[in-house]
Formats: C-alpha cells, sequence, structure tokens
C-alpha cells in the first residue's frame, strides 16, 4: 500500500466519511473511494454492496482480484428530548450497537438520575450541537414537541445530511412544523426528508413500543440510505 | 484526537510507524471461512523489527504472519498467506478454532 493513501484513508476516517479501500491483490495499485464517489462498471455493485452493509470482501472483477475494505463511522442517534421515550430508547440504542447522545435544555427532564450512564446534554441544542456537530452518520430524533426546542435540531440535521431525521407530533403539528421551516429556508426537498409522525407503522403506544419503531426505522435508513448522493456538499 | 480507541487503530500506528521512518508492513485478513476469530478486513501491522500491532487471528497465527511480514519487508513483494486446520502441510501453526483464514501482507511503501 501506497504511505500517500494510508494517510488520506486515515484522514477520511477521522473526519467520518464513509471510504472503501480497494486493494488489487495482484500487486496493482490501491485506490480510495468515498460514499457518494461516482462508480461505473463492475465494480459498482460491488461497492454498494460495501456501503450498504459495511461488510469487506475480496470480488473478482474481469479477472482482477480485488479487497474492498470498507470503513463506515460508528452510526450515532443524537436524540433531542430527555422524555419517557428517550430513557427507553437510549438503552435499546446501544444493545444495537448504536452510539446515542440526549440534549435537552429543560433541567427538569435532563437528570442523571432519569439517564443513569447515558451521554446527556442539559443546554440548548444551538450550543450542545456547536460543540459537537451533526454529520451524515448521524440519526436526529426530535422528541420535545416544542417548537423552540426542536426546529433547530431539525433544521440543521437537514443541513448536515443526516441519514435520519425523525420528528415527534401528529400530521397537523408536523404541518405547522414544515410551514416554521420553510420560513427558516429550507427547501421542499430536504423537508420531505423528515419522518413525522415518527417511527415504523407498527401502533406502537407505550414508550418502549414508540422506542422500537423509531429504532427500527433508524436502521432501515441507514441500510437503506442513498449511497450515491455526495456528502462533500452537505456540511 | 489521542483518544484511546484511535490510539490503538492498527491503521493509524501504521501510519505513525511509517512517518518515523521505520519499514512497515500490513497484513490484512482477506477471507474467513468457518469460525474466525477476526473479521475480514482486519488488520496486523508489523515494524522492520518484528514489533506489532492489531490482530488477525485473535493470536493463533499472528507468530507466523509476523515472519513472513519480515520478509515481505526485505522484499518488498506481497503474499498471500492460508491458515487452518485442514491445511496442515502447508502451515505448521493453525487456527484452534477449527476455521480458515486468509491473509495478505503487503509493504507500505
Amino acid at each position: 500500500m501506497d504511505r500517500q493513501i494510508l494517510t488520506k484513508l486515515n484522514a477520511l476516517r477521522r473526519a467520518r466519511q464513509a471510504v472503501i479501500l480497494v486493494s488489487d491483490l495482484s500487486g496493482g495499485a490501491d485506490r480510495l473511494i468515498v460514499e457518494g464517489d461516482p462508480v461505473d462498471g463492475p465494480l459498482a455493485d460491488a461497492v454498494a454492496f460495501a456501503l450498504r452493509s459495511g461488510k469487506s470482501s475480496a470480488v473478482d472483477i474481469e479477472g482482477q482480484s480485488l479487497f474492498l475494505n470498507v470503513h463506515l463511522p460508528p452510526a450515532q442517534i443524537v436524540v433531542i428530548g430527555a422524555v419517557h421515550i428517550s430513557q427507553a430508547l437510549a438503552q435499546m440504542a446501544v444493545l444495537a450497537g448504536f452510539d446515542i447522545r440526549i440534549i435537552d435544555p429543560r433541567t427538569a427532564f435532563a437528570t442523571p438520575e432519569r439517564f443513569d450512564g447515558v451521554d446527556l446534554v442539559a443546554d440548548w441544542p444551538v450550543e450542545a450541537l456547536k460543540e459537537r456537530p451533526l454529520d451524515a452518520y448521524t440519526a436526529l430524533v426530535a422528541v420535545t414537541h416544542d417548537p423552540k426546542i426542536d426546529d433547530f435540531a431539525i433544521g440543521e440535521a437537514l443541513k448536515a445530511g443526516c441519514f435520519y431525521v425523525g420528528a415527534l407530533g401528529s400530521r397537523k403539528t408536523h404541518a405547522g412544523r414544515l410551514e416554521r421551516l420553510t420560513r427558516e429556508g429550507q427547501t421542499e426537498g430536504d423537508l420531505a426528508r423528515i419522518r413525522a409522525p415518527i417511527g415504523l407503522p407498527i401502533g406502537a403506544s407505550s414508550p418502549a413500543e414508540i422506542a422500537v419503531a423509531i429504532l427500527a426505522e433508524i436502521i432501515g435508513a441507514l441500510h437503506g440510505r442513498d449511497i450515491l448522493s455526495p456528502k462533500g456538499d452537505k456540511q | 484526537m489521542t483518544n484511546t480507541s484511535e490510539s490503538l487503530d492498527p491503521l493509524v500506528i501504521a501510519e505513525e510507524w511509517a512517518a518515523a521512518g521505520r519499514s512497515v508492513a500490513l497484513a490484512t485478513v482477506i477471507d474467513t471461512w468457518g469460525s474466525a476469530p477476526r473479521p475480514t478486513g482486519s488488520h496486523l501491522v508489523i515494524d522492520g523489527d518484528g514489533n506489532f500491532h492489531g490482530s488477525v487471528s485473535g493470536g493463533c497465527v499472528e507468530g507466523a504472519v509476523i515472519t513472513e511480514a519480515l520478509d515481505v519487508i526485505e522484499s518488498g513483494k506481497a503474499r498471500m498467506l492460508d491458515f487452518g486446520v485442514a491445511d496442515e502441510t502447508a502451515w505448521r501453526v493453525g487456527l484452534s478454532c477449527g476455521g480458515r483464514i486468509r491473509v495478505y501482507v503487503e509493504r507500505l511503501i
């Protein structure tokens, strides 16, 4: 492997970009493919599979023996709202292999007692997200019901190209939200990415059931995301 | 940038060692069959003095990989290694867990 390629690969991984190192096992030059890069020909399917599944594998393409080593950033969930649903979601997300962070400026909700061992930030999203911004490998879950808290985070998630943006609320509440975000300058295309009402329609009613519906929807969004959309323009 | 998980990352170590002027080989798990302890894509990084970091097998075949890596550093020619209990004639070391793995060893240039 070429040292320059290794340096570039490590820089991309540090920047939480999904990247595949394609090694030519017959001794040819290596190549880096970043998620969103256009890939033509028979390699395209193998690259798509690697990016969706996160699985590295050796493939033979047109007589060339290649190894595709895929590096996906660890997916994380950022929850706006230290509510009952978030308590259940925090535990389930960890079981499913996600990092989770909960943000809520309401100190009555965001208490260590209610969220033992959870990464909890008792501050406004505008402050908390300045410190650690959202990115393409983040799912944003907005569940406070309060536009003053949710709206900013939803707008940031759309700008950052989060692979999942979900918001709690009835269709009527959501219509109001879309109006406000349109006034903030969000495009129709971006707004269509918001999953609302949040979660898969499985008839969930208890907080834990709603957490299951949300987590399942996040997993579906992660593996079904558009791997061809350029990620570089969503910063 | 010096959190624990990154400082233990073989690819980061490989970059650091190379930057420090050490000769470096990188071993990568290319294929696994049966019960293999480390998944495809796992890395072991080795320097010209036999120092190593990372893992391709959970310890079963690292010794043999390091020996081969020193040759690869010397010759500059990459090698493909096969390890498995089914293939006793080719390799003296094997995987006690009963699986088979293919490991690619290359020099960092």
